[in-house]
C-alpha cells in the first residue's frame, strides 16, 4: 500500500533495526527462541508496511459488503444489527429443553441452536439397544414429530430463527420443523434458520455419520434443491470447521478442510444439475474461536476473501451472495479446563471477541463448567452475558472490522489464505474432499497436530493456566447439570404409546413410497414430510435409509 | 515386570464421536513402547470385551464424553469377570464428574482420568501395574 521506494528504505531501516535488537537479546535473550502462531506461523518482532507489501487495498480488502469481503458482508456490519447471539442448548426431554429455551429467549437471547443426543444424530429412536446411556445425554432426544411439537411448543416459528445441529437425519428434523410450523400456521417460505447437514466433517471428525458418502451427499443436494424451491430463507448447510478444530486441527487446517468440504458440496449440486446462484446463497458456515487472538481473527477474514474467490473464479457465480461466506462461530470447548473452571469465563471471553472482530454473523459462547458436564444453568448466564457486553458495552462494534490495516493482521491473514490455498490444491490433486477423506488424509493431518498440541502442552511450551502452570487445589464446582436419569424410560414410553395409537395404516404407507423414493433418483424430502406427518419415527425412517443406502464403515485411522 | 511388551486395547464406548482424547492416548502409550489397538467408534460393552480377549490386551482404555460412561464403563469390567478375563485392568477417561467416580471404582475400574491428565501420567500408572 506504499509506493516502491518508500518500502525499499523502510526495508534497509528494519533491517538496522532488528540487528540492532539482536545485539541487546544477545545479552537479554526475549522469553521465546521462535514466536509462532498455532498454525506454526512464524510471528515477527514488528510488522511494517515491509511485510503487507504487495497487498493492494482495493483487490484484496475492499469495502465490507463488496466483493472480497475481507473486511465483512454486511456494509455497515454491527452498526446496523449485533451478531445472533445463538447458544447451543438441549438435554433431556422435549419439555425440559423447552423451558431452557424460553429461559434463554426471556434473558434477551436472539437465535436457538438445538443440541440432539446421540441417537437422535445417529436415527436411532431411544428404545434402540445401541441408544443405551445415551438418552438425552448430549442433546434433547427426539423420536418423532410430537417431540418437536413439544420442543417448540409456545415459540413462534415465524419469528424466531433455530439452527439445529443434525447432520445424518437432517433431513428428516427439517421435515419435523416444517410439519410442526404448519401446526402453528407458518409457510415453510416464512421460516428461518440452519441446519447443520454437513456429513463430511461427520467422517473426518464428529462421528454421527449413517451413510455412505454418495447417498448422504444426494440427500444434501436433495435438501439444497428443495429449499430452494420450498423454504428460501433456510440455511441448508453449515459447513464446519468447528469439530475439525476441535479434533485438534490448526486454524489453517480448519479454514482449508473446510472449505474444500464446501467445494465438494458445491461440485455435488452442480453435478446433479442445480444452477449455483440457486444454492450457493444459502450455504453457510461454522467455525471456531480458539486462542491465539490474532490468529483467529485474521483467520476469519481470510476464509471469507478465500470463499469469494473460489466461487466467483471457480465456479462462476454471480449472484454476489454466493460470494459471501456467512458463518456462525463457537468458542473452543477444547480450551476449556477442568482445573479453576472460572478462569474459563476469560478464556471465553477473548475467544468470542476475537469472532466478532472476525465479523461473525452469529455466536455462541461456551460455559465456564463444560469440561466438567453440561453447562449449568447460572453458567450458560455468564456465557451469554460475555457476548452481551462485547455487543454493548466496550465499544468494539462502533466501526467495521477496525483491525483491518494493522500490518500485522494483514500479514496474517495473507500468509494463512497462501498456506490454507496449498492444502487445498493439495486436496484436489487427490481428486476432491471425499477422496481425501476416504484415503484418511485430513484425518491424519487433524491427528498429528493433536498429539503435537498435547506433547507442547507435556512439555510446558504451552502454557495452559491451572494444568501446567499456576496449578493451585481448586474445589470442584459442585451444582453440575445432571440429566434426569427417569427420561430415558419415559422417552421409550412415550415411544411406545405413540406407536400403539397412531394410524398404521398411513405409517405403512408413507414409509412404503420412502423407501421407493429413496430407490429412485426423485427429491427425497415431500417423502419424508409425508411420513413424519404420519407420527412415522425418526428410527423407522432411518432404518428405510439405511436398509437402502447402506451404512458407512468407519476406516479406523491412527 | 517380563519384557513382553504392554499391550492395550483403547476402546471408545457408546455413540460419542469424540475421539481425538482417545488417538492422542493411543498414540502415547504406542510411543511408550506399547502395542495399543484402537477400536473405533461406535462400540458396545460387548464388542469391546471381545476385541480386549481376542487381542489378548493386559488393558483397557475406555473413553467417553457424552455422559454415558455410568451406563458404560462397569458393564466392561463385569463381561470380562465373565469371561474369565478378570486380570485385565480396565482405566477410563473423558468428560466425568468427580462425583461418579467413586461408584465407577466400585464397580471396578481402576482408575479414572480426567481432562487435564497428562499422557506421561497415564504411562506410568500402567508401567507401573502390568
Amino acid at each position: 500500500m506504499y509506493d516502491n521506494d518508500k518500502i525499499r528504505t523502510l526495508r534497509i531501516k528494519k533491517e538496522d533495526w532488528d540487528k540492532k535488537i539482536n545485539k541487546t537479546c544477545e545479552r537479554f535473550p526475549e522469553r521465546k527462541k521462535a514466536f509462532k502462531t498455532d498454525s506454526n506461523i512464524p510471528v515477527e518482532r514488528i510488522y511494517t508496511p515491509v511485510e503487507t507489501d504487495g497487498l493492494s487495498y482495493e483487490e484484496h480488502l475492499g469495502f465490507p459488503g463488496d466483493y472480497p469481503y475481507t473486511r465483512g458482508v454486511q456494509p455497515n456490519m454491527y452498526r446496523g444489527r449485533l451478531w445472533t447471539m445463538r447458544q447451543y442448548a438441549g438435554f433431556g426431554s422435549a419439555a425440559e429443553t423447552n423451558e431452557r429455551f424460553k429461559y434463554l429467549l426471556d434473558q434477551g437471547q436472539t437465535g436457538l441452536s438445538v443440541a440432539f443426543d446421540l441417537p437422535t444424530q445417529i436415527g436411532y429412536d431411544s428404545d434402540h439397544s445401541l441408544a443405551r446411556g445415551e438418552i438425552g445425554k448430549v442433546g434433547v432426544a427426539i423420536d418423532s414429530l410430537e417431540d418437536i411439537e413439544a420442543l417448540f411448543d409456545g415459540i413462534p416459528l415465524d419469528k424466531v430463527s433455530t439452527s439445529m445441529t443434525i447432520n445424518s437425519p437432517a433431513a428428516v428434523i427439517l421435515a419435523m420443523y416444517i410439519a410442526m410450523a404448519e401446526k402453528q400456521g407458518v409457510t415453510p417460505a416464512q421460516l428461518n434458520g440452519t441446519i447443520q447437514n454437513d456429513i463430511l466433517k461427520e467422517y473426518v471428525a464428529r462421528g454421527t455419520y449413517i451413510f455412505p458418502p454418495k447417498p448422504s451427499m444426494r440427500l444434501i443436494t436433495d435438501i439444497f434443491a428443495y429449499c430452494a424451491e420450498n423454504v428460501p430463507n433456510w440455511n441448508t448447510i453449515s459447513i464446519s470447521g468447528y469439530h475439525i478444530r476441535e479434533a485438534g486441527s490448526t486454524a489453517v487446517q480448519e479454514i482449508a478442510f473446510t472449505l474444500a468440504d464446501g467445494i465438494a458440496y458445491v461440485d455435488a449440486a452442480i453435478k446433479v444439475g442445480l444452477d449455483v446462484d440457486d444454492f450457493a446463497p444459502r450455504l453457510s458456515f461454522f467455525f471456531n474461536a480458539h486462542l491465539n487472538f490474532f490468529e483467529e481473527v485474521a483467520k476469519f477474514r481470510a476464509a471469507r476473501r478465500i470463499w469469494a474467490k473460489i466461487m466467483k473464479e471457480r465456479f462462476g457465480a454471480k449472484n454476489p451472495k454466493s460470494l459471501m461466506l456467512r458463518f456462525h462461530t463457537q468458542t473452543a470447548g477444547c480450551t476449556l479446563t477442568a482445573q479453576q473452571p472460572d478462569t474459563n469465563i476469560m478464556r471465553v471471553a477473548y475467544q468470542a471477541l476475537s469472532a466478532v472482530l472476525g465479523g461473525t454473523q452469529s455466536l455462541h459462547t461456551n460455559s465456564r463448567d463444560e469440561a466438567l458436564a453440561l453447562p449449568s444453568q447460572p453458567s450458560v448466564l455468564i456465557a451469554l452475558r460475555t457476548q452481551q457486553l462485547i455487543g454493548y458495552e466496550i465499544g468494539v462494534t462502533d466501526t467495521v472490522d477496525p483491525l483491518g490495516g494493522s500490518y500485522f493482521i494483514e500479514a496474517l491473514t495473507d500468509k494463512i489464505e497462501e498456506d490454507v490455498m496449498t492444502y487445498i490444491n493439495k486436496i484436489d490433486d487427490m481428486g476432491g474432499a471425499v477422496k481425501a477423506i476416504e484415503e484418511g488424509f485430513m484425518q491424519r493431518e487433524i491427528h498429528h497436530s493433536a498429539y503435537t498440541y498435547q506433547l507442547e502442552i507435556e512439555t510446558g511450551e504451552r502454557v495452559v493456566i491451572g494444568v501446567n502452570k499456576f496449578i493451585t487445589d481448586t474445589e470442584m464446582p459442585k451444582d453440575l447439570l445432571k440429566v434426569n436419569p427417569a427420561v430415558a424410560n419415559q422417552q421409550v414410553d412415550k415411544l411406545k404409546k405413540l406407536q400403539e395409537t397412531r394410524d398404521h395404516r398411513l405409517v405403512a404407507e408413507t414409509l412404503r413410497n420412502l423407501r421407493s423414493v429413496a430407490l429412485s433418483s426423485e427429491n427425497i424430502m415431500p417423502s419424508i414430510i409425508e411420513a413424519v406427518k404420519a407420527y412415522a419415527t425418526l428410527g423407522e425412517i432411518c432404518g428405510i435409509l439405511r436398509e437402502v443406502f447402506g451404512e458407512y464403515q468407519q476406516q479406523v485411522i491412527l | 515386570m517380563s519384557d513382553k511388551r504392554i499391550r492395550v486395547l483403547i476402546g471408545k464406548a457408546g455413540l460419542d464421536g469424540h475421539d481425538r482424547g482417545a488417538k492422542v492416548i493411543a498414540q502415547a502409550l504406542r510411543d511408550a513402547g506399547m502395542e495399543v489397538i484402537y477400536t473405533g467408534l461406535r462400540q458396545t460393552p460387548e464388542q469391546v470385551v471381545e476385541t480386549a480377549i481376542q487381542e489378548d490386551v493386559q488393558v483397557v482404555g475406555l473413553s467417553s464424553l457424552s455422559g454415558a460412561h455410568m451406563q458404560l464403563f462397569p458393564p466392561v469390567v463385569q463381561l470380562l469377570r465373565e469371561q474369565g478375563a478378570s486380570d485385565v485392568m480396565v482405566i477410563g477417561g473423558g468428560v466425568i464428574p468427580v462425583e461418579d467416580i467413586p461408584y465407577l471404582k466400585e464397580e471396578g475400574i481402576a482408575e479414572i482420568f480426567t481432562p487435564g491428565t497428562t499422557t506421561a501420567d497415564i504411562v506410568k500408572y500402567i508401567k507401573e501395574r502390568v
